[in-house]
């Protein structure tokens, strides 16, 4: 099959001080595509095409190409990962597209994931808000006989739902708003049904959404459009147990001791 | 306080913000139009509301100053939250596509701004009786003073008038539309058995609202309701 490739474009680096604007869309025309590629190997083909002719390859991300790493993402006419759902860019085939189509490439477009070139956006973003508190600190002590922890299928099941995300930043791709929310909210639910990670509820909500605000994303406005491309699926659930978890650490739990456990958020 | 400074200033204090404003002033526009529908009963029975109202002078200026301080409030936050979002997304898409996102999510920036536009407008119109002194006056010249079915049924007996409340409510049916729901899920409030019907009843009221206000201006256009000799 033959497809009409529009990609951005863009040499010099983005910053977060310096968010660079002058990449474009450049016209790329490929005569044999086969249906059961995936969307990176059209990309590769595209780069061999680009090398021989001595140009240079479009850079884009990936790693496993097995849909579970979170390395690869573009937005595929206007769909972060394109149109089949629940699917990343790599587990997408060519055979989603008419012979013939015209497909519009670009990376992920947001204030907090400057562009490091061509369709690589800097995803360090998410790295901090982790660092900020998604994860478990108080000591759990040695390995527990199984079972010595009851944890309720459905707890298990809800954490798990929001344990699949693999970071690859197609809800804020999506976003109106450029908003994280359903990032930071599949944070929040996957340690807040868990009994080891309830201890630390109110510094996490806290924590996280302090980090979240400081990168400069957007704020949710509840138009879901990041539930509908999320490759995992993650429902916007964890949206509302985020808010209800930031409301209740920061209106309704009193703070221990004088000072904020955790800091102020 | 700093620490509710801290939290209206963060992303989802500022979302909680909207949501408990924007329910104060849902509840006002249901109260609103419930009063207004009074005008069916014929004019006995909306002077003696408007008569009502006015006897509680001291609970009247606390309804009104507390009115104005939840609008302002809903105005800046939502300002300030979308400030955020614009400047979240320097470089737009070349090729935008949007999966489910309603029209009425997409535009709730513009309908707000065009509500505040109207609310004004209105205020201009029946409170202070700037746009049309005419009619205000009938208010006034009326059985003791609270004449506000004559004032009412004047305006609206004026095609432009009665057509440009009508069409605003389009408006603030949309903002409705996608403000009742979202509120409650800013709120936390997410049930998978509940939120669909969340989802549909926020349309229901919002229809109930909107097309109430609208039925108003246009009975009066229509000779349906009839206009004060």
């Amino acid at each position: 099959m033959k497809v009409v490739l529009h990609v951005w474009r863009q040499q010099r680096r983005s910053t977060k001080q310096d968010f660079v604007q002058d990449g474009r869309m450049v016209r790329y025309e490929l005569d044999h595509v086969s249906p059961d590629m995936s969307f990176l190997e059209m990309l590769d083909v595209l780069n061999e095409q680009l090398i021989r002719k001595g140009e240079d390859p479009v850079a884009f991300d990936h790693d496993c190409r097995e849909g579970i790493c979170g390395s690869c993402g573009v937005v595929i006419d206007g769909v972060p990962h394109g149109p089949e759902r629940g699917t990343t860019a790599c587990q997408l085939h060519m055979r989603s597209f008419r012979d013939g189509a015209e497909i519009w490439v670009e990376p992920w477009r947001a204030a907090a994931f400057p562009v490091v070139r061509d369709l690589v956006v800097d995803r360090s973003a998410f790295d901090r808000v982790v660092q900020a508190g998604a994860f478990v600190s108080v000591n759990t002590g040695a390995p527990q006989d199984a079972n010595a922890i009851p944890v309720p299928k459905a707890a298990a099941d809800r954490a798990f739902d929001a344990a699949t995300c693999i970071g690859c930043g197609a809800c804020v791709a999506a976003c109106k708003n450029a908003s994280a929310m359903l990032f930071v909210g599949a944070k929040v639910s996957h340690f807040l049904h868990l009994p080891q990670g309830r201890v630390e509820r109110e510094r996490r909500a806290r924590n996280l959404v302090a980090a979240m605000d400081a990168e400069g994303f957007g704020n949710c406005t509840n138009q879901n459009e990041c539930e509908a491309v999320c490759p995992k699926e993650i429902p916007v659930r964890v949206i509302a147990e985020l808010n209800r978890e930031f409301v209740r650490a920061r209106l309704i739990e009193e703070p221990v001791g004088k000072k904020r456990v955790g800091g102020d958020g | 306080m700093t620490w509710l400074f801290d939290f209206w200033r963060s992303s989802i204090g500022g979302k909680v913000t909207m949501a408990i404003t924007g329910l104060l002033l849902f509840g006002f526009v249901v109260a609103h139009l419930l009063g207004n529908l009074q005008l069916f009963a014929g004019p006995e029975a909306i002077n003696a509301y408007a008569r009502f109202l006015h006897e509680r002078q001291g609970l009247l200026w606390v309804a009104r100053l507390g009115l104005l301080a939840v609008f302002v409030l809903h105005v800046v936050t939502g300002i300030r939250l979308a400030r955020g979002n614009r400047a979240a997304r320097p470089v737009p898409y070349a090729k935008d596509d949007t999966v489910q996102a309603t029209f009425a999510s997409r535009s709730m920036v513009f309908s707000g701004l065009s509500l505040l536009v109207f609310v004004l407008y209105h205020l201009l119109h029946f409170t202070f009786g700037l746009t049309n002194p005419a009619h205000y006056a009938r208010k006034a010249a009326g059985a003791d003073g609270h004449d506000v079915y004559a004032m009412v049924t004047a305006s609206f007996h004026v095609p432009a008038i009665a057509i440009a409340y009508a069409g605003f409510q389009i408006v603030l049916f949309l903002h409705l539309r996608h403000g009742i729901q979202s509120l409650a899920q800013t709120l936390g409030l997410h049930h998978g058995r509940y939120t669909p019907w969340i989802a549909r009843a926020s349309v229901v009221l919002a229809l109930f609202v909107a097309g109430g206000n609208a039925l108003l201006a246009l009975s009066v256009l229509s000779g349906l309701v009839t206009v004060a000799p």
